[in-house]
């Protein structure tokens, strides 16, 4: 299956591609929770971590296949989510954000301390069972399931909390129901997202998920334009690149990087392709169109 | 041995407190948690380094030049990269002080390495004994400057034109710039306030450990937020009392034999401390208005 494209890419091009596609899937994950959900999380980066070690753990300790392994890791990030979720979820705004941040640094503390994570040293000789195809396939995927969602009952209950909590609630909708489903569902694309970097980088630490991972991928949200399905891939997709990019500039890269994060949110507010809605753009050129064939 | 732990664990807290404060008041005023804060108390903490080679070892210029340095780095950061944040998302604001955090420990790391290099020597560190607990000097100097700034700051936040500015502009950021508070200037004064506090602290605790980094603020910086959290963020007297069951928590975690598990503890008192009182231990209760 692989094969066939061995030839046809770079491999450092496809790590980076097989990077940005991991990144991806957790984007969208966050996205669900802080775009259309309006919660905030700064500990995203702890059920990466979660899905990681549990895929892990499974193929490598356990020899499953690798495909069932990312769905379990998905599904334990989602049980931590939701178990994180009942009682945390009624804290507000940034109180909520710093919950999550204290609950992403207590996981790693925890994975640093535990035998079966390999603690400190790290988690080694993880097969390499991702690759591109898995990868895209798994972002095509959850790209669905998000646009899916984004239009469907569950979707506009979660825009309804985000834009007002207490006038969704007198229309009868059950806010903290629908604020735990949607961090679970968010921390189980999450968890995937993790499994596939596990089998990515076929090593994990537990210092590689501490809060600038979350914040990274907080940063992949908001400049893409928090609630924009196309603008979590594109910001994924640019700040992922960037470093790679700047790379000529050896050690002063994250410097510019960080120069760069300032500047984009004070000249591009509402995010790279935030305010901007796909769907109105495509009918426009269809009726354009249109027009020119009269 | 208990009077040795909560010698150790204040010793601590006074630290945390001396961060925790610039958080708070920042966040009292413009609802910004600044994550660059904790990086100014790495710079702080560098500054001191270098202040030590020029000032012969003089213990409080080298502390007024690293709290001097630091409060025109605070002013300069919010003119340049909040300020214009202001009116914007809230979001927005705090990825910019993500930027900028990790702007200057990239920085310091290209100027001086990311290894850690030693405190040069500034005090006589001699230990004290009193029956079986033991203390030394520096521990002393850091409770003594710790207590003096934050009572000069209660001081001024109490007693000045300016801290009534400062407490207007907390209560109700809007209706104070109606009364003719110019609130550039007090938000200006607040992140000079704040970063002086955080590079004394840099001081002190690079005298402590002797040992400064570019990465030692952020778990130290993440830290003190919690502090203020715990106190109630906002409230200056809670950042003060936050910092201390924050340093007292951690040092009688690893005397228990949590060791391993020190830096969790922070964050556990947190959620338990979010989830009984939401705003904290001495924070207002939120009201929530339809």
């Amino acid at each position: 299956m692989e094969n066939w494209l061995a030839g046809l890419i770079n491999p450092y091009y496809e790590q980076v591609l097989m990077m940005v596609g991991i990144y991806i899937i957790a984007a969208l994950g966050l996205n669900l929770i802080t775009g259309m959900c309006g919660q905030l999380s700064f500990g995203h980066a702890a059920f990466l971590s979660i899905g990681a070690y549990t895929a892990a753990i499974m193929t490598r300790n356990l020899h499953l296949p690798f495909i069932p392994c990312v769905f379990a890791g998905g599904l334990m990030a989602a049980l931590f989510g939701a178990l994180l979720g009942l009682p945390v979820l009624k804290l507000t705004g940034d109180y909520l954000g710093i919950a999550t941040l204290g609950f992403g640094e207590i996981v790693r503390v925890v994975f640093t301390n535990l035998k079966i994570t390999g603690g400190a040293i790290g988690l080694a000789a993880i097969p390499r069972d991702t690759n591109l195809i898995n990868v895209l396939v798994f972002v095509v995927l959850t790209v669905w399931a998000m646009s899916y969602l984004h239009n469907s009952r569950f979707g506009r209950a979660l825009a309804a909390i985000r834009e007002d909590e207490i006038a969704a609630e007198s229309m009868g909708i059950n806010a903290m129901f629908y604020k735990v489903q949607a961090f679970a569902l968010g921390c189980f694309f999450a968890g995937m997202s993790g499994a596939f970097y596990a089998h990515l980088l076929q090593y994990l630490n537990p210092s590689d998920f501490g809060f600038a991972r979350s914040f990274d991928i907080l940063n992949f949200v908001v400049l893409g334009g928090l609630g924009s399905i196309p603008g979590a891939i594109v910001g994924t997709a640019v700040l992922t690149l960037a470093p790679e990019f700047l790379r000529f500039v050896a050690q002063y890269r994250m410097m510019i990087y960080g120069a760069l994060l300032v500047l984009m949110m004070i000249f591009r507010p509402n995010g790279l392709l935030g305010g901007v809605d796909f769907r109105r753009l495509l009918r426009r050129r269809r009726q354009k169109a249109a027009v020119a064939g009269n | 041995m208990l009077i040795q732990q909560i010698i150790n664990g204040l010793t601590l807290g006074a630290t945390y407190a001396l961060i925790a404060l610039g958080y708070t008041m920042v966040y009292g005023i413009i609802q910004l948690i600044n994550f660059a804060h904790g990086d100014i108390f790495m710079i702080g903490a560098f500054i001191g380094v270098a202040a030590a080679s020029i000032f012969f070892h003089n213990f409080f210029l080298i502390l007024i030049a690293a709290m001097l340095a630091c409060t025109v780095l605070g002013v300069t950061i919010e003119r340049v990269a909040y300020r214009p944040l202001r009116r914007a998302n809230r979001l927005n604001a705090l990825i910019s002080t993500i930027g900028v955090s990790i702007f200057l420990e990239t920085f310091m790391t290209v100027f001086k390495g990311p290894q850690p290099i030693g405190f040069p020597h500034v005090l006589n560190n001699a230990t004290y004994r009193l029956g079986h607990t033991e203390f030394s000097s520096i521990q002393i100097i850091i409770l003594l400057v710790s207590i003096l700034l934050m009572v000069g700051l209660q001081g001024i936040v109490r007693y000045t034109k300016t801290g009534k500015a400062m407490r207007a502009a907390s209560e109700d950021y809007d209706t104070a710039s109606l009364m003719g508070i110019n609130i550039n200037r007090v938000i200006s004064f607040t992140f000079a306030i704040g970063s002086a506090l955080a590079a004394a602290g840099g001081v002190l605790v690079g005298i402590y450990f002797n040992s400064v980094d570019p990465y030692m603020g952020v778990m130290v910086g993440l830290k003190a937020f919690v502090a203020a959290v715990l106190g109630g963020i906002g409230n200056i007297p809670g950042a003060m009392l936050g910092g201390m069951i924050l340093g007292l928590a951690e040092v009688f975690g690893v005397a228990a034999g949590f060791s391993s598990y020190k830096d969790a503890i922070a964050f556990t008192l947190l959620i338990v401390i979010l989830l009984v009182r939401p705003t904290g231990l001495l924070g207002r209760p939120l009201q929530r208005k339809v």
